[in-house]
């Protein structure tokens, strides 16, 4: 298609028709971009209202935060930014901005009179792209598109990363002469993304508009019916067209299914500890794909395996490819060794999210989304680093977590890892650690016995709670083992709240709450007590390096791939790290990267915040949280639990630091609403 | 002459006070300046009294204070008004402070530079009407 097909939603009307490849941005542009402004005093507001206008913006006001959000409901596209005031008497300004986040995913610029440095940060953790002090001159607020290009820059990143676009992986979204060579779904993509960002931005606005490809959100059926046709025709014998023909669902394009196998393959070839991807994982990484590196053998197997001993559920196994893939990209490249794993995981983060994001989605995009910045996607990452950390360490089978809720026969395994682990574990990382610890734990053990399924079963004790456990995991874990067990049970009582995305929706909970997620995250992981800590475990983690690799792995995948983008940066790396170190970091990792994935919120909570992406959706916190507890255990077939199977979170503490860094500048808004940009709905599968 | 030296003056006078509202107000809306002004205007003075009131009622709710300080400085300062807002920063630093005599202090300041402003912005509205009346 031509980008410069004229979208005609923008006000601007003629202006979008004259964007060509490469050609600048229409000059009309940002003109007619619809901004809502919230502020109880009338002063403001009419001030601002004008000079919105006298920007060109076409402006929409309100005085009451209540009014603001029902007009943004009853609108859902209608608007593509918001200027929210903090202090407001009928509902917090943040508040606004969590609701908005999670049900909009607009960007939303906060104002105050007030300056100070708690309020700002409350702003950037809540997942803000801005904030403005008041008075609002005129100049600052003729900037204010770019946050709404950056936002849909990214998620057309995401939604090509997801696999609708085959380069999408890898290409630089930001080129502007990009071509979208391959794939290109919609078309032709002259004009450099940015021009169809700001093309759709314009034109489109939300609605998938004919520029903007529609997102092809690999949900865990979908993956699973992939995984199906790619074994079917044999993994070397599997070509995009063949699969299409094979899966045969309407809407998909070769150009989806090709650049998803790519990130499958990525992910297999991850799983099965090939180093060699490090380097492509770097690249994907910094591509933000959680592709699904190709099911390496040994992810591969191991998923299979489990999927074919039956505890693991098709699901998790398909997510767990799917996380794999996600991450195997990033983690692929990783070699075994913790501290590569941590620059992977960094960049993986939002890889891994996706495997623990997988729970929404399996698109990559999702994943990261939830975490924010950091590459969630360490998950799948963190799966094949824990794989390979276990297979370095000694068995481990890293496996554990994926292979589902088999969780019972674990148990005593976990039990065992569970108390190896709960000196390591203590820190918050007892949920991912535990699963980690008992699933390397039992690794070694199984793997000379039962070998994998035995992982999973552990862990699928702990997964499978994890619908409502995946906090509790955490928590429990430290406590001296035979907790291990317990936890996921008992969690998931408690938890149910949590996990959101644990077992139900593929990552739909976790894109759509971004925003809130975090918060509610962050409130939920620290709710489930004491996995939260993990946070702090991202200080601890240092410390615990040597303690469970295993731990720190899983928890790792746990974490990051779910919840936050940014906490998975930081598992990743733990588990990475872990992987050298010896888990002990890597749960830490993971556990910080569950935990700064379940919540960015998280953060706030705890030693999270530093991870800061405030915007963790909470409940992705907690998902993620959960998630990685229980992925790493069990597949969890929840959605995400092909991510926690691959604890990328390795390289903890260097990948935690990294995370958090990378977390507190992330604004968490942007990753936040990336995740959500891969909305389910967008799915035409 | 009368009414191009009133409209002068008027011109004038929101320049000196309000130059960024100033740049506002263009022809699609000519009357930008005055209805901002009027609506500040009024608004603040509620404020002030709230503000008033609040200090004067036993103990003093410095939560509420805040608050109320920081609408009135929100709009002072989006309307221009730089004197006042500067007495309102340091009215909350008081207030922040707990320091209740530091608030009443404070507050007087405030209200004085609250004063002229209205003293100004009257003038400049009565000039409006003025030269509206004999354009």
């Amino acid at each position: 298609m031509n980008v410069s097909s004229v979208k005609g939603s923008m006000s601007i009307s003629s202006s979008t028709s004259t964007w060509k490849a490469g050609d600048t941005i229409s000059d009309q542009f940002p003109a007619g971009l619809r901004v809502l402004v919230v502020d109880d005093d009338p002063t403001c507001l009419m001030i601002l209202e004008k000079m919105l206008i006298a920007c060109l913006y076409k402006v929409t006001k309100c005085n009451r935060a209540e009014t603001a959000l029902s007009k943004l409901r009853e609108n859902k596209n209608g608007y593509d930014i918001v200027l929210s005031d903090v202090h407001m008497p009928d509902m917090d300004g943040f508040k606004l901005l969590e609701h908005i986040g999670l049900e909009m995913d607009l960007p939303v610029i906060m104002m105050s009179a007030d300056d100070g440095k708690q309020v700002v940060m409350k702003g950037v953790t809540h997942g803000a792209c801005d904030y403005l002090i008041k008075p609002v001159r005129i100049e600052a607020l003729k900037n204010i598109w770019q946050h709404v290009v950056r936002k849909r820059k990214n998620e057309w990143k995401e939604f090509e990363q997801s696999g609708s676009v085959e380069e999408g992986d890898r290409q630089p979204k930001q080129s502007d002469d990009a071509d979208y060579s391959s794939s290109a779904n919609e078309g032709n993509w002259k004009g450099s993304k940015k021009r169809k960002d700001e093309e759709e931005e314009t034109d489109e606005r939300d609605d998938t508009s004919t520029l903007k490809k529609p997102r092809v959100v690999w949900s865990v059926e979908l993956h699973q019916q992939f995984v199906a046709a790619v074994n079917q025709l044999g993994i070397d014998k599997a070509v995009p067209k063949k699969i299409l023909e094979l899966m045969n669902v309407p809407g998909l394009t070769r150009e989806n299914v090709a650049s998803h196998l790519q990130k499958y393959r990525l992910y297999l070839r991850r799983l099965s500890g090939v180093s060699q991807h490090q380097s492509n994982l770097s690249t994907i990484i910094s591509a933000q794909d959680p592709t699904f590196g190709s099911l390496s053998s040994l992810s591969g197997l191991d998923l299979q395996t489990l999927a074919a001993t039956g505890q693991l559920p098709a699901q998790s196994l398909a997510r767990l490819q799917a996380a794999g893939l996600g991450r195997a990209t990033a983690i692929s490249g990783i070699p075994i060794t913790l501290v590569d794993q941590r620059n992977i995981f960094s960049f993986e983060n939002p890889k891994l999210r996706f495997g623990e994001g997988q729970q929404q989605h399996m698109t990559n995009k999702q994943q990261v989304n939830l975490l924010h910045g950091i590459p969630s996607t360490m998950e799948p990452k963190q799966l094949v680093s824990l794989r390979h950390a276990a297979q370095s360490i000694g068995n481990m089978n890293m496996q554990v977590p994926p292979h589902g809720a088999q969780s019972s026969q674990n148990n005593p395994l976990l039990m065992q890892m569970g108390q190896q682990q709960q000196q390591q574990q203590q820190q918050q990382q007892s949920r991912g650690q535990i699963l980690v610890d008992s699933t390397i734990n039992h690794a070694p053990r199984l793997s000379s016995s039962m070998g994998q399924p035995i992982l999973s079963n552990g862990i699928a004790t702990n997964v499978s709670s994890r619908n409502g456990i995946p906090e509790n995991i955490r928590a429990p874990g430290y406590s001296q083992t035979p907790s291990m067990l317990n936890f996921p049970m008992n969690h998931a009582s408690e938890l149910p709240g949590n996990s959101f995305a644990l077992g139900s929706t593929p990552g739909v909970s976790i894109l759509t709450s971004k925003g809130a997620f975090q918060e509610d995250v962050n409130s939920e992981i620290k709710g489930s007590g004491g996995l939260m800590p993990s946070y702090d475990v991202f200080n601890d983690l240092n410390q615990h390096k040597p303690q469970s690799w295993e731990l720190q792995n899983v928890g790792m995948a746990f974490d990051t791939s779910q919840h936050s983008n940014s906490l998975q940066g930081n598992l990743d790396l733990t588990q990475s790290a872990l992987g050298q170190q010896g888990f002990s970091s890597g749960q830490m990792n993971g556990h910080n990267r569950s935990a700064a994935v379940a919540s960015k919120a998280m953060f706030s909570t705890g030693d999270v915040k530093e991870l800061g992406s405030a915007q963790n959706v909470n409940q992705h916190l907690n998902n993620l949280l959960v998630d990685n507890t229980i992925r790493v255990k069990s597949e969890r077939v929840c959605d995400t639990s092909p991510a926690n199977i691959f604890p990328d979170h390795f390289g903890q503490d260097d990948l935690m630091s990294a995370l958090l860094k990378q977390q507190e500048s992330v604004a968490s808004s942007e990753n936040e609403f990336d995740f959500d940009g891969y909305s389910m709905n967008n799915i035409p599968v | 002459m009368d009414r191009n030296r009133l409209h002068n003056q008027v011109a004038s006078m929101r320049r000196s006070l309000f130059d960024q509202l100033e740049e506002l107000q263009d022809d699609t809306n000519p009357n930008f300046v005055q209805e901002v002004v009027t609506l500040f205007y009024n608004d603040s003075a509620r404020l002030i009294q709230n503000i008033e009131q609040a200090l004067n009622s036993g103990p003093i709710d410095f939560c509420k204070l805040d608050d109320y300080m920081h609408q009135f400085k929100g709009s002072s300062s989006s309307i221009g008004a730089k004197k006042v807002t500067n007495e309102c920063t340091a009215f909350r630093e008081y207030c922040n402070a707990e320091n209740a005599e530091g608030c009443i202090r404070s507050f007087q300041q405030v209200k004085q530079e609250y004063a002229i402003l209205k003293r100004k912005l009257e003038v400049y509205l009565q000039t409006v009407r003025q030269a509206s009346q004999t354009a």
